[in-house]
């Protein structure tokens, strides 16, 4: 394109913009375009247990309590809880909430939500069955029986959202949305009916939805002035940016970082950047008396701290954030990202590489050439999940270790080294953000010993297992007090360090683009809260 | 004719079961669809329980039998990441793929055909050169990146055309249809281009080809010796006489327009079931995969079918062939 024409275009664009400026303040109608990379997978809240999915469905569902823009927690439904006894939580919820139907949201809603969400299809069991009993005290006061002492209930129910009894019973959707069996597909799949400051207007899966403002949301406060929101998926990276360059988007998720560049040359769009909730690292088999994949034959070498530590000084963690994540990326020494509650410097700071000592370590543990290992990886999962894969295998190599890399789609993957597959996989890199923004879901899942009927350790895909952490996680899941929990949580991820456990890599970036005269909050767990979306 | 119908139609049938085999011979190969199903806090043995409630433990053997035996029935699952009946999806989502290939087969023949014509007759014309030159490029490239291409050029520096999606859709009730609506058509341009480029190059080079072919037998010759007029002679002599191979090769090029736009349809998320089913295969949804290669199949087999007619109409020898018989 010439310089003139995109000079003559610019002056028509401002020319318009000007002719139309004094109506734009007078019309309040605002409207969102929106993309993301897929769709929210269903409108029921209790079908799938899935960041995007639960985030998108928090504009028209809400929780007792729920996020701020940083993740901490904040008001919703319930105006204030507390902890009487070990084993209680009461809440005390609002008054003033109606449901996009009109009906008052009160106790039984919340009793409703919390049964339906251990029905046979729901996905959400693992939260509802955190409370033994829900109990009415009063049309706007209930209280929550746990099993055991639980510290960190109302943030393990941020994503459980209240439904409406009447309208689920009157739709005949009192189950969640079943796959298979009875209740398949049914009206919450398609339809929703919520507390929260959007309605679902149109629904077509994957395709377009379109959401407007409900006019008697019970919170006045929030900043946004959009009333009409229209949701597109588009998959490819290259068609997304292409139409937030083309001026058909506002706010797009993800950019591909090697993007950035470009957004920030072009006129009217910009990148919106920070590091994500979610950690990325590398596990190594350490149950296995024989590794799967390698070249070592009879025993483990990840058995032998001397070789994980090998592993871990080897790679250069700053370099991967500087050469393939443009420096977006917050080098990590932990399985925990830096907004994770619980996150401590201590164990947080990545460990200093040092090639010389990890051949001197490679060399006393009898590997003085190495060895080869496969290593299992995503290409389609986490931000550069293949390069940074490649990376690695580059730096392991300077020190003798000899790398396989197998990186395929994230079904093949993830088919492969789950527990379902028997974790089927000697060295991979995997992803994490708990979902409660806890430690100690991040500690229970991967780095407790595994134990299949507790279902400790069921994301450890290495076997990492050492009893003084799988004591402290399991101190720590009950611990009400939360200095000594916080203490629990140090000791814990200090120990798994100073066993070079794992080799964690970094907080990977969050990468949106945002055309300007738009502004939105960025999340770290990813989820674009509609009630910060301002449009100009 | 009518047992020549019936026994093409049954024949289909065979296509349809052994593509359905292959498919599920293969599902096994694509990853576990249960990881997409759930959260990441859903337990081992719920993750047990739902993988045996889908049957997903049996042989495949056991799932084809299952999946023939339901299909007979008219009854192909449910989605398991839209939990909706696949039907239901592939119904919704086949009028965008047929407008978006039917449309781009008829722009490809429009052009292609004339253009084929032209470029026989005056073989060393300049604009003749040209039209080789340029359909180079559209056999050479690949789709993905032309249309990247056009996205780029229309829709992000030009800003003519809509970069993704297909506009607004007018429900007919059992067909929705973006004809009738000025961004239904403005959203249908570039991916039929994107779509139509190759065929188009395709068909101006069979019509070139069989056109100077033609025009070098006698009947020609002996056409222009009785004094016909040019056009007569071109045109209702020597172009009617190529129609043949063009005929096959469109037929089973619709075919592969309508199986393979898929990538056209991802680059500019045109929600047709090229999309729906690049989507069942990142999220391993079988049944969607499933269906949709069999309806594939039954298009590939039903478009032969009637491209077999079509010769009948088009060449007498076949009929006068089939009268003496």
């Amino acid at each position: 394109m010439t310089l003139t024409s995109k000079l003559l275009r610019s002056a028509a664009a401002v020319a318009l913009a000007a002719a139309v400026g004094a109506g734009a303040v007078a019309a309040e109608a605002a409207t969102l375009r929106w993309s993301y990379q897929g769709d929210a997978t269903t409108m029921d809240p209790h079908g799938l247990n899935e960041t995007f999915t639960l985030g998108f469905q928090g504009n028209i569902y809400e929780p007792l309590v729920g996020y701020d823009k940083d993740l901490k927690l904040t008001p919703m439904l319930a105006e204030r809880w507390e902890n009487p006894e070990p084993n209680k939580w009461v809440f005390h919820l609002r008054k003033d909430v109606t449901f996009h139907n009109g009906n008052p949201f009160t106790a039984d809603d919340v009793i409703f939500s919390w049964q339906r969400s251990l029905t046979e299809g729901s996905d959400m069991k693992g939260y509802g069955a955190k409370a033994e009993a829900v109990n009415k005290i009063d049309d706007h006061t209930v209280e929550v029986v746990t099993k055991s002492p639980n510290p960190i209930l109302p943030r393990e129910w941020v994503f459980l959202y209240m439904m409406d009894k009447e309208w689920s019973e009157a739709n005949n959707t009192t189950e969640a949305t079943n796959v298979k069996g009875s209740n398949q597909g049914n009206h919450a799949n398609l339809h929703a009916n919520g507390t929260g400051p959007f309605m679902l207007a149109e629904r077509q899966p994957d395709v377009k939805t379109t959401l407007k403002r409900f006019a008697d949301y019970w919170d006045k406060g929030i900043a946004t002035n959009v009333t009409d929101v229209v949701f597109t998926p588009v998959t490819q990276p290259a068609t997304r940016v292409a139409a937030l360059l083309s001026g058909e988007m506002d706010v797009i998720q993800p950019v591909p970082v090697q993007d950035w560049d470009r957004l920030e040359k072009a006129p009217g769009v910009k990148p919106l950047t920070g590091a994500e909730a979610r950690s990325i690292f590398i596990g190594m088999d350490q149950d296995r008396d024989e590794l799967k994949y390698s070249s070592v034959k009879g025993k483990n070498p990840f058995k032998d701290a001397r070789v994980r530590e090998a592993v871990v000084r080897a790679v250069d963690v700053k370099a991967i954030d500087e050469k393939i994540m443009r420096g977006a990326a917050e080098p990590l020494g932990s399985l925990l990202a830096g907004p994770i509650n619980g996150f401590d410097a201590s164990f947080g700071t990545p460990y200093e590489p040092d090639p010389e000592k990890s051949k001197k370590l490679l060399a006393e543990a009898g590997y003085p050439n190495g060895f080869t290992v496969t290593l299992d990886c995503p290409n389609d999962r986490y931000v550069n999940d293949e390069k940074v894969c490649q990376a690695v295998a580059g730096m392991l190599a300077r020190v003798g270790i000899k790398v396989d890399l197998l990186a395929q789609t994230k079904g093949k993957y993830f088919g492969k080294v789950l527990a379902q597959a028997g974790y089927d996989t000697s060295m991979y890199l995997l992803g994490w953000t708990p979902s409660s923004i806890d430690a100690h879901n991040s500690l229970l899942n991967l780095a407790a010993c595994r134990n299949k009927d507790t279902q400790a350790g069921l994301f450890n895909l290495g076997g990492y297992c050492n009893p003084k952490v799988d004591e402290l996680t399991h101190k720590v899941g009950s611990e009400t007090d939360q200095a000594k929990r916080n203490a629990m949580i140090k000791e814990a991820f200090e120990i798994v360090r100073d066993d070079y456990g794992y080799l964690p890599l970094h907080a990977q970036p969050l990468s949106w683009g945002v055309r300007e005269g738009v502004e939105v909050v960025q999340r770290a767990d990813d989820v674009l809260d509609l009630r910060s979306a301002v449009v100009k | 004719m009518p047992t020549f119908i019936l026994k093409r139609l049954l024949q289909s049938v065979l296509v349809i079961l052994t593509v359905a085999l292959i498919a599920f011979s293969l599902f096994r190969y694509v990853g576990d669809p249960i990881n997409a199903m759930v959260g990441q806090d859903t337990t081992l043995a719920q993750r047990e329980e739902l993988k045996e409630r889908l049957g997903l433990n049996d042989p495949f053997i056991v799932q084809y039998a299952r999946f023939v035996v339901n299909a007979a029935q008219g009854e192909f699952g449910m989605s398991y990441r839209h939990r909706r009946p696949v039907s239901e999806l592939l119904a919704e989502r086949l009028p965008a793929t047929l407008e978006l290939s039917i449309v781009s087969m008829v722009l490809a023949l429009a052009l292609g055909v004339p253009m084929g014509v032209y470029t026989a007759l005056k073989r060393n014309g300049v604009l003749a050169k040209t039209f080789m030159t340029v359909s180079l490029v559209g056999v050479s490239l690949p789709t993905f990146l032309i249309g990247i291409l056009l996205i780029l050029v229309f829709g992000v520096w030009l800003r003519w055309l809509p970069t993704f999606g297909r506009g607004a859709v007018v429900d007919l009730g059992w067909w929705t249809t973006g004809l009738l609506t000025k961004s239904g058509l403005q959203a249908l341009i570039l991916p039929a281009i994107t779509l139509a480029l190759f065929q188009m190059t395709l068909i101006m080079r069979l019509v070139r080809s069989e056109m100077l072919e033609v025009l070098r037998t006698d009947f020609i010759k002996f056409a222009r010796a009785r004094g016909l007029p040019d056009r007569l002679v071109n045109f209702r002599h020597a172009l009617k006489n190529t129609l043949v191979p063009v005929i096959t090769i469109t037929g089973l090029q619709l075919g592969s327009i309508i199986a393979f736009a898929i990538i056209t349809e991802s680059v500019f998320q045109w929600p047709g079931m090229g999309l729906l089913f690049i989507q069942a295969i990142s999220t391993v949804d079988i049944p969607v995969m499933a269906a949709y290669l069999c309806l594939i199949a039954f298009f590939f087999v039903i478009i032969n079918l009637v491209v077999d007619l079509l010769y009948f109409a088009v060449d007498p020898r076949l009929r006068v062939g089939r009268a003496l018989g």
